[in-house]
């Protein structure tokens, strides 16, 4: 165990530092001058000089990429200030440290991603097994049809709608918003529940359709069979024989989708107009705030990989055949 | 896929095809294959192919056939967008609102539900008072537009990538595999967001406009570059295989050269897998633009997008969302149809899959 996390470690490793030397040199390198490109359509020539001198633009590509890579570990000296370890540098929008503004917006990325998973994941499944039990009947084909339709519901065309009936018309519930779980648990909870629904209509959907073809193959299984021969009831063979072993393609699913969705939530948080990590991407990219989308992406990169790890590792507890080597 | 899942929207969709693809040597004679009266001719056996097999198959499927049609009906949409222009007598980009006096009250349709009537057949936009329906038409037009070429330049790489290291093996597949999974842990829709503009950059100075097709063909290397991993993926995986057999065996001691066994042999046995993914990428690139589009990285006004009449109807929602669903009801309607369709080229290629 110790060995593989350690060799996967290292791959992850490998692999980020490919992301961020591909991306680096796309931004930094390809267009002729970054400081112009990020400064904007009013630009003054003391702007790029200062947006030079913070970047460090007139030494060689590499050396600012080294500058870069080994500002992250041990921190660098900006003319804005010192910045200490995780330095990802400064935001040419508006010159803000772009570590601190990733953590500030970290939080609503969080519990948008927990509570939409612990939606899409509790109702997919549960829906999913319920169609594989009642395969053929009534109740399997309406969970199948509803999931087909679902699954191509987008978030901007669902989103508007949900927010013109609930919060404009019947004024059931408020204008969606972060409201930190500290401070106000309920409130947490209320700002968040339109944006976890309507997040995971598409997941859950898929969720349903999957857990249901995966459950359905399971129970074609020998061991399956084997066990009903024994004369074990329907019930324990379907949830302690076929379930465990339907879970591994959704673990292998459910991973990266939570490793894609801590990267920031882009249209969800775009449509909720939600102060978190997709919503900063989104309005970095716009800005051309170079090292801010820069940073968002090693972020993001960071969780995809972390998550592959944690799939890997979570075959060996749910299925004993697998040894991690 | 441009939903939020969107980095493994190609992962999840290689296992469906990677049962199916194991069956293709024996092509369902089964009991629809040759049963039927009309197979015979005198007594005599006619010979089919497994195409001809899928084919008579396919057609039997009443939903995939009603869904064949529909998808047809939205390229036949995309593709006689002008023919409609001209039939209907408006273009999307005339503000109509603005030259009629009284269309408009505030910005928003005079008439209920947006401004339909005979005359704008889906309404009329708040504010801008374009056509709806020509807004629509064009929009389908540039979405599949562009997501059909990404998809042939994503299954054109993937063939050629994955069938070399399949085929070749050593170091030509390690090389490959490691590219895979290094392009495979992007966060892909940040991916695009953050590239489309920065390879405009390159072509264009900052304060210029960027042309359409400019626009377009940067969509397009964007998203093909993270789009042709997980098929050329399977198909190495099936190569992988395939190369070990004896009709391949049997090719190599004919003399066969690796281009003519590659060809003759073994990119005819790969067709199923390749026609399945490919129905089940382009909805996916169809709504990763539509995204891109939405959140304003896409296509930009004017060019008339699918997905930017998302992000106007965002605007447009609290005071008028009948200008939503137009956009939004086509996009389900396309969504479903080619999934269904998906469905039944699979189960047409592999009928003793269940569903």
């Amino acid at each position: 165990m110790l060995r593989f996390l350690f060799r996967r470690s290292l791959g992850a490793i490998v692999i980020l530092l490919l992301i961020s030397a591909f991306t680096f040199f796309l931004f930094f390198a390809a267009p002729k001058d970054p400081a112009l490109l990020s400064c904007g359509k009013n630009c003054t020539p003391d702007a790029i000089a200062l947006i030079h001198k913070n970047l460090g633009l007139d030494k060689p590509i590499p050396v600012q990429y080294w500058d870069f890579m080994s500002g992250i570990v041990t921190g660098r000296d900006f003319a804005q200030g010192p910045c200490p370890a995780p330095c990802f540098g400064y935001s040419f929008a508006n010159g803000d440290p772009v570590w601190d503004t990733i953590i500030d917006r970290f939080p609503t990325t969080i519990s948008l991603t927990i509570g939409g998973a612990a939606v899409f994941l509790t109702v997919g499944l549960g829906t999913g097994m319920i169609a594989a039990w009642k395969q053929g009947k009534l109740v399997d084909k309406v969970f199948s049809s509803a999931s087909l339709v679902l699954s191509s519901m987008q978030i901007y065309f669902i989103g508007p709608i949900v927010l013109a009936l609930l919060v404009y018309n019947l004024e059931i519930l408020g204008q969606p918003k972060y409201v930190n779980f500290t401070d106000n648990p309920a409130a947490w909870f209320m700002g968040l529940l339109i944006p976890w629904c309507v997040l995971s209509v598409i997941f859950t959907a898929q969720y349903t359709r999957m857990a249901r073809s995966s459950m359905i193959e399971q129970l074609a299984e020998e061991h399956v069979r084997t066990a009903r021969a024994k004369g074990m009831t329907r019930g324990t063979v379907f949830f302690r024989y076929a379930w465990r072993g339907s879970l591994i393609p959704i673990v292998t699913i459910f991973g990266i989708d939570l490793g894609s969705l801590f990267g920031g939530a882009m249209i969800t948080e775009q449509t909720f107009a939600l102060p978190g990590l997709g919503t900063l991407a989104v309005k970095s990219v716009r800005d051309t705030d170079l090292p801010m989308v820069m940073g968002v992406m090693l972020f993001a990169a960071a969780f995809i990989v972390l998550f592959n790890i944690i799939v890997d590792a979570c075959y060996a507890f749910i299925d004993p055949r697998v040894r991690l080597s | 896929m441009f939903q939020e899942n969107s980095a493994r929207g190609h992962f999840a969709m290689t296992s469906p095809s990677q049962t199916a693809v194991s069956k293709t040597d024996t092509p369902g004679l089964g009991p629809d294959g040759l049963s039927k009266g009309k197979d015979r001719k005198g007594g005599e056996l006619v010979g089919r192919s497994p195409g001809q097999l899928m084919w008579a198959r396919f057609r039997r499927d009443r939903v995939g056939v009603i869904s064949a049609y529909v998808v047809l009906f939205f390229f036949a949409v995309g593709l006689l967008a002008p023919v409609i222009s001209s039939l209907y007598g408006k273009d999307p980009y005339t503000r109509y609102g603005m030259l009629t006096p009284g269309l408009l009250t505030n910005g928003y349709p005079t008439q209920p539900n947006g401004g339909i009537s005979s005359e704008f057949w889906f309404g009329i936009e708040p504010t801008l008072g374009r056509d709806v329906f020509m807004q629509l038409v064009y929009g389908i037009r540039t979405t599949l537009y562009t997501a059909v070429a990404i998809t042939i330049a994503s299954v054109l790489t993937a063939i050629v990538l994955g069938v070399a290291a399949g085929y070749f093996g050593g170091r030509i597949d390690y090389f490959i595999g490691r590219v895979i999974d290094l392009l495979m842990a992007f966060p892909n829709q940040l991916f695009f967001v953050a590239f489309v503009p920065v390879v405009g950059a390159v072509f264009v100075a900052p304060e210029d406009a960027m042309p359409t097709w400019l626009r377009a063909t940067i969509l397009i290397l964007v998203m093909w570059f993270l789009g042709w991993m997980s098929l050329a993926r399977l198909l190495r995986g099936q190569v992988l295989s395939l190369r070990e057999r004896e009709f391949i065996e049997a090719a190599k001691v004919s003399g066969a050269s690796p281009a003519r066994i590659i060809r003759r042999e073994l990119l005819p046995n790969v067709v199923t897998p390749i026609l399945v993914q490919t129905t089940y990428m382009l909805p996916n690139f169809v709504t990763s633009i539509a995204g891109l589009s939405f959140l304003g990285v896409g296509f930009v006004e004017p060019t008339p997008d699918w997905g930017r009449m998302f992000a106007n109807a965002a605007d447009y929602y609290r005071n008028d969302i009948t200008y939503l669903f137009f956009p939004g009801l086509a996009m389900v309607i396309f969504i479903v149809a080619f999934n269904l369709l998906g469905d039944s080229v699979r189960d047409a290629f592999d009928p003793k899959r269940a569903r």
